[in-house]
């Protein structure tokens, strides 16, 4: 299973006087148990070409293969690779609608037409898969629960249709710290536990180094750079000239050693950076 | 696909008509609405149709622009041609089945086509010439004499643009909402009608609770900005009647004229 997207490019009302290029050539492959981020800042396509990637736009030029199927060929059958590649959308919360939390993540299941046995199943694994008790949660009201637990319902309506690419959009956006890390976790722990592909857009570059294993950058409509976290986060002049930010471990670190201290600056997570914080001060080259 | 309705557009120009007091504007195209449902033959409607005309010329806005206005209502207009075609009794001068043509039903159903053809395009004249705010402001200000008996027009007023403003943003969250449903495998294009309407039901829903949120933040940011309704509430652009406003006031009231004296002088048609 890999996804592969080949020159890639959406224009925005083609033929009319305020046509726009949303995204220009963009290439690039993402291979099973590989978890992706996109960055990039407001508008610089990085919505536009996750909802390419379960077929909700068609592209005006290039190629979208999912596990060996061309997706944006004609005839393609569209419910077979929404059930492939799942898109959680920005605020996923506002698209609940069921009476109770139960039937609701049962929405996508029952759009794949499986029978009443497999979607309980999938229900209660996917609600605890996000940290939810369908036997707690289940009848309740989505639209009495938390913001953060909202969230969480509306990602294992995704969840439960097992796809094998799980695409967040901004999957931690208005959250509280407390909300934020769960999801992040949640991530982490689905990923493990379907050995699918994940790819995330986010905003927060400590989330992007502590998850990531390829980083695609964002910027007016191109793929500017791809590449591990290390590679990405280590080119800091061309990402503030995109409007981006590195890890707030390596900010420290960069601060540590512009106020004198010889510190190595390669760590880009909290972990790692704690690790050589304690290295240098155990150490005897320390000189301050 | 939702992106493709429009509703009130305003066509952006500094014709002699854009320019008119709105108050005016409004007054007329009712004045016309009047004047259509007066006239009772073929030469009053061509009249109408002249001043329509000379109206439009004026504004400079493109008749592509206008004729899109009449779009929408193609079934209604086809809808009442056919039903006065049949259904009106008379002089029989076709006959299709168990349905009877009639020479009256022929010439209503065109009298009928041509009055509700020259009432879309006098209508749209109105909101193609006239941003939503100025037409708001307007009609805010011809209610105002009638706040003494009790009708809110403020609040009458202010509801019309928050309305007129909120389509997009509506139409958006609808066009985003629809997304992320069709991402979990919703279904809007097949099945009958029963399953198309159920299918919308994971639409609406979301929609309306984002109505409801969208309405909830309007209302508390207006008024943290000390918004209390009407009262004592001074105007950024304030409105005045110019001499030329005078003049097409005077103007229209002369056609109106003539339409009661044309109407009494050429023999009905219908």
């Amino acid at each position: 299973m890999s996804i592969q997207v080949r020159n890639l490019s959406y224009v925005y009302n083609a033929g009319m006087p305020d046509e726009q290029k949303a995204l220009d050539n963009v290439s690039f492959e993402v291979y099973n148990g590989q978890i992706a981020s996109i960055i990039g800042h407001t508008g610089s396509g990085k919505s536009t070409l996750v909802q390419h990637l379960n077929g909700l736009l068609k592209p005006s030029e290039g190629t979208i293969i999912v596990g060996g199927t061309d997706i944006t060929e004609a005839g393609v059958a569209m419910r077979e690779i929404r059930q492939k590649v799942g898109l959680v959308f920005q605020y996923p919360e506002y698209q609940l609608f069921e009476e109770t939390v139960a039937a609701d993540v049962a929405f996508g299941p029952k759009n794949l037409g499986l029978d009443e046995m497999e979607i309980n199943d999938r229900v209660r694994e996917a609600l605890s898969l996000v940290g939810l008790d369908v036997d707690e949660v289940g009848e309740r009201s989505p639209f009495d629960l938390s913001g953060g637990q909202k969230r969480r319902v509306a990602i294992a309506g995704i969840i439960a249709m097992r796809p094998q690419v799980l695409i967040l959009d901004e999957p931690t956006a208005g959250l509280d710290p407390g909300a934020h890390r769960e999801i992040i976790d949640m991530i982490r722990k689905v990923h493990e536990k379907e050995e699918n592909i994940v790819i995330f857009v986010s905003h927060n570059m400590d989330d992007v180094a502590a998850l990531s294993d390829k980083v695609l950058v964002m910027d007016r409509g191109q793929l500017m750079m791809s590449g591990t976290p290390q590679e990405i986060f280590h080119q800091r002049e061309r990402l503030a000239n995109a409007g981006l930010d590195i890890p707030s471990a390596a900010k420290l670190m960069m601060q540590l050693r512009k106020s004198g201290c010889e510190v190595p600056v390669d760590a880009l997570t909290r972990e790692d950076a704690a690790k050589e914080l304690a290295a240098y001060l155990q150490g005897k080259s320390r000189k301050c | 696909m939702l992106r493709d309705i429009t509703l009130g557009q305003y066509y952006p120009g500094s014709s002699p008509i854009h320019r008119l007091d709105p108050r005016v504007k409004i007054i007329a195209t009712l004045l016309f609405i009047v004047e259509l449902f007066i006239v009772n033959n073929f030469i009053g409607f061509a009249i109408c149709a002249a001043a329509m005309a000379i109206c439009v010329i004026v504004s400079k806005v493109p008749l592509s622009f206008i004729m899109r206005g009449l779009k929408p209502i193609i079934i209604i207009l086809l809808f009442t041609f056919l039903l006065n075609i049949f259904m009106v009794d008379g002089k029989v001068i076709w006959t299709l089945g168990p349905l009877e043509v009639t020479k009256e039903g022929l010439i209503t159903a065109i009298f009928m086509a041509i009055r509700l053809i020259l009432l879309i395009i006098g209508s749209s004249l109105l909101t193609l010439t006239t941003t939503p705010i100025r037409l708001t402001d307007g009609i805010e200000r011809l209610l105002s004499p009638f706040e003494r008996f009790g009708l809110p027009a403020h609040d009458i007023a202010m509801m019309m643009s928050i309305a007129l403003r909120f389509i997009p943003t509506l139409l958006e969250e609808a066009d985003k909402i629809m997304k992320a449903q069709q991402a979990r495998g919703a279904d809007f294009e097949s099945g009958n009608i029963m399953r198309r309407a159920k299918s919308l039901i994971p639409i609406l829903i979301p929609l309306f609770v984002s109505a409801f949120r969208i309405a909830q933040d309007l209302a508390m940011a207006m008024e943290s900005r000390c918004y209390r309704g009407g009262k004592g509430r001074t105007r950024l652009h304030e409105m005045r009647f110019h001499r030329k406003d005078v003049i097409s006031m005077i103007v229209l009231f002369v056609f109106l004229a003539g339409i009661i004296v044309e109407r009494m002088l050429v023999e009905s048609d219908i």
